[in-house]
C-alpha cells in the first residue's frame, strides 16, 4: 500500500486503539445495562451496595424499652406515645455503646412544631391543643411546666424536684 | 455502462440494505425483554401519603435530613412539606418555609420577595398539608436525560444517583417535573430521596415513615398483595402527582385537592 494512505490509517489505528484502553481503565467492569434495561438501568451495579452499605441513624424505638421501663410506662397511657423516642431525644446512632453521644432537643421550636396553634378547623393541626408560641410564656421552655412523656392534664404542672 | 434492468435491481438492494435498522441485527435477548417489560423482581417499593392525617409537624424532614446528611441548616431537602391555605376569595397561597423542617408555627406565609402575608382566620376557606418527596416515577425523567449513566432505576423501582459518576450538569434537576432533585451542598452532585435506600434494603421503613407520628407517610411492596399498603393503594380512591405528564409516580395520595400542584 502507499505510504500516504497507511500513515494515516495508522494514526487512526493507534487514536482507536488508546480510546479502547483508555475506556477499558476509566469505566467500571460492572458498569452496563441492568435490571431496567437501557432507558433506565444503564449504570454501575456496585454502586447499588454502596447506597445499602449508607449507615442507619435512626433506629427506631423499638430497642428503648428494654432499658428505659419507667419512661415507656409514662407514655404508655400518653397521647404523646404516637412520637417516636428519636424525634426529641435524635437519632440514636450507636447509642447504647455511646450515651454521651447524645442530644435530648428541650426546645420550645420542638414542642410549637405540632402545639402552634393554627386556625385550620379541617385538619388534625387544627385539633390539636395549641397556644400562641408569641404570647405563652415566651421566656420559658415548655419543658419547665409540662411533662413531655406525659402531658395529661392531671400531670401539666410539673412537681417541683426535691 | 449499467442497464436499466441493473439499476433497478442495485437500487432496490441498497434501498433495503439501509432500511434494516441496526437493532435488527441484535440478537434475541428474552431476559432483557421481559426486565424491560415490568421486571420479573419480588419487590416494587411505592409509598402512601395520607394528607388527611398531616399536620405540618416536620418530624419527617428533620429525621431525613439527618438520617441522609444533608447539610441541616442548608434550604434543600430530599423530602419536604407544603401548606395550602385557600382563603374564601378563591385565592390558594403555598409555602414550605426550610422545607417545613420545624414545622409550621405560625399563621403567616411565606410569599418569598412579597413577604410574609398573614391570613385571618375568618378568611380561611380551607388549609391542609401535603408532604412531598421522590415519586420514584416508573418512566422516570431525570434517568432518561442523564448523559452518563449516573442516575438510574434499580429493579425495586428505586432511582438511585452515583455520586463517583455524575458530572454535575444538572439536566435531571431541570428534568424532574416534581423539583425533588437539587445539589447537594457539599459533594456537588446530583441528590434525591431514595426512599432510604439503606433502611428498606434491611427490612426497615425510611425514616420519614418512622418519624410521622399520625402515620401520614407508609412504604410498601407493590409486589406483595397482602402488603396492607398495597390493599390501600390497589382499593382506595388514590391519586399521584402530575398524572397528565406520563411519568407513572409511585408515591400515592389520600385526600389530594385539586389546587396540589
Amino acid at each position: 500500500m502507499k505510504n500516504h494512505v497507511l500513515r494515516p490509517l495508522i494514526v487512526v489505528g493507534v487514536i482507536v486503539a488508546s480510546m479502547l484502553v483508555a475506556r477499558a481503565i476509566v469505566v467500571p467492569s460492572d458498569f452496563g445495562v441492568h435490571e431496567r434495561g437501557y432507558m433506565y438501568g444503564w449504570h454501575r451495579l456496585s454502586n447499588e451496595q454502596e447506597w445499602k452499605a449508607v449507615q442507619v441513624r435512626y433506629k427506631t424505638s423499638a430497642g428503648c424499652p428494654r432499658c428505659h421501663p419507667d419512661k415507656a410506662a409514662d407514655l404508655a397511657n400518653s397521647p404523646h406515645n404516637i412520637i417516636s423516642c428519636e424525634n426529641c431525644h435524635g437519632p440514636a446512632l450507636e447509642h447504647p455503646k455511646d450515651p454521651a453521644g447524645y442530644f435530648i432537643d428541650r426546645s420550645r421550636t420542638l414542642c410549637i412544631r405540632c402545639h402552634a396553634k393554627l386556625p385550620y378547623g379541617n385538619t388534625p393541626r387544627g385539633r390539636i391543643r395549641g397556644i400562641d408560641p408569641d404570647k405563652h410564656y415566651v421566656q420559658a421552655e415548655c419543658v419547665m411546666c409540662h411533662i413531655p412523656h406525659n402531658p395529661k392534664p392531671t400531670n401539666q404542672k410539673q412537681e417541683v424536684k426535691s | 455502462m449499467i442497464s436499466r434492468r441493473e439499476f433497478c435491481h442495485k437500487a432496490v438492494i441498497a434501498v433495503g440494505g439501509i432500511m434494516i435498522p441496526l437493532t435488527a441485527l441484535e440478537l434475541f435477548d428474552p431476559r432483557r425483554l421481559a426486565a424491560e417489560k415490568g421486571g420479573s423482581g419480588t419487590t416494587r417499593w411505592a409509598f402512601l401519603v395520607d394528607a388527611h392525617k398531616c399536620v405540618g409537624c416536620g418530624f419527617c424532614v428533620k429525621s431525613c435530613k439527618i438520617e441522609n446528611q444533608t447539610p441541616y441548616d442548608s434550604n434543600v431537602s430530599r423530602t419536604w412539606v407544603e401548606r395550602y391555605v385557600v382563603t374564601k376569595d378563591g385565592n390558594t397561597y403555598i409555602d414550605s418555609p426550610k422545607a417545613c423542617r420545624d414545622g409550621f408555627t405560625t399563621t403567616k406565609i411565606d410569599q418569598n420577595h412579597q413577604g410574609m402575608k398573614d391570613i385571618r382566620t375568618e378568611d380561611v376557606a380551607k388549609a391542609f398539608f401535603v408532604p412531598k418527596l421522590c415519586n420514584q416515577c416508573d418512566n422516570p425523567p431525570c434517568v432518561q436525560v442523564c448523559p452518563v449513566g449516573a442516575t438510574y432505576q434499580t429493579e425495586d423501582g428505586v432511582v438511585l444517583v452515583d455520586r463517583s459518576w455524575c458530572i454535575g450538569c444538572g439536566y435531571c434537576v431541570m428534568g424532574c417535573p416534581y423539583g425533588v432533585r437539587f445539589f447537594h451542598p457539599e459533594h456537588h452532585v446530583a441528590e434525591k430521596c431514595n426512599f432510604c435506600y439503606h433502611r428498606i434494603t434491611k427490612g426497615m421503613k425510611t425514616a420519614c415513615v418512622d418519624a410521622c407520628p399520625f402515620g401520614a407517610r407508609r412504604i410498601g411492596n407493590l409486589r406483595d398483595k397482602d402488603d396492607p399498603v398495597t390493599k390501600v393503594i390497589m382499593t382506595e380512591r388514590v391519586n399521584v402527582l402530575k398524572e397528565e405528564y406520563g411519568t407513572k409516580p409511585q408515591v400515592f395520595y389520600l385526600g389530594l385537592s385539586m389546587e396540589v400542584k
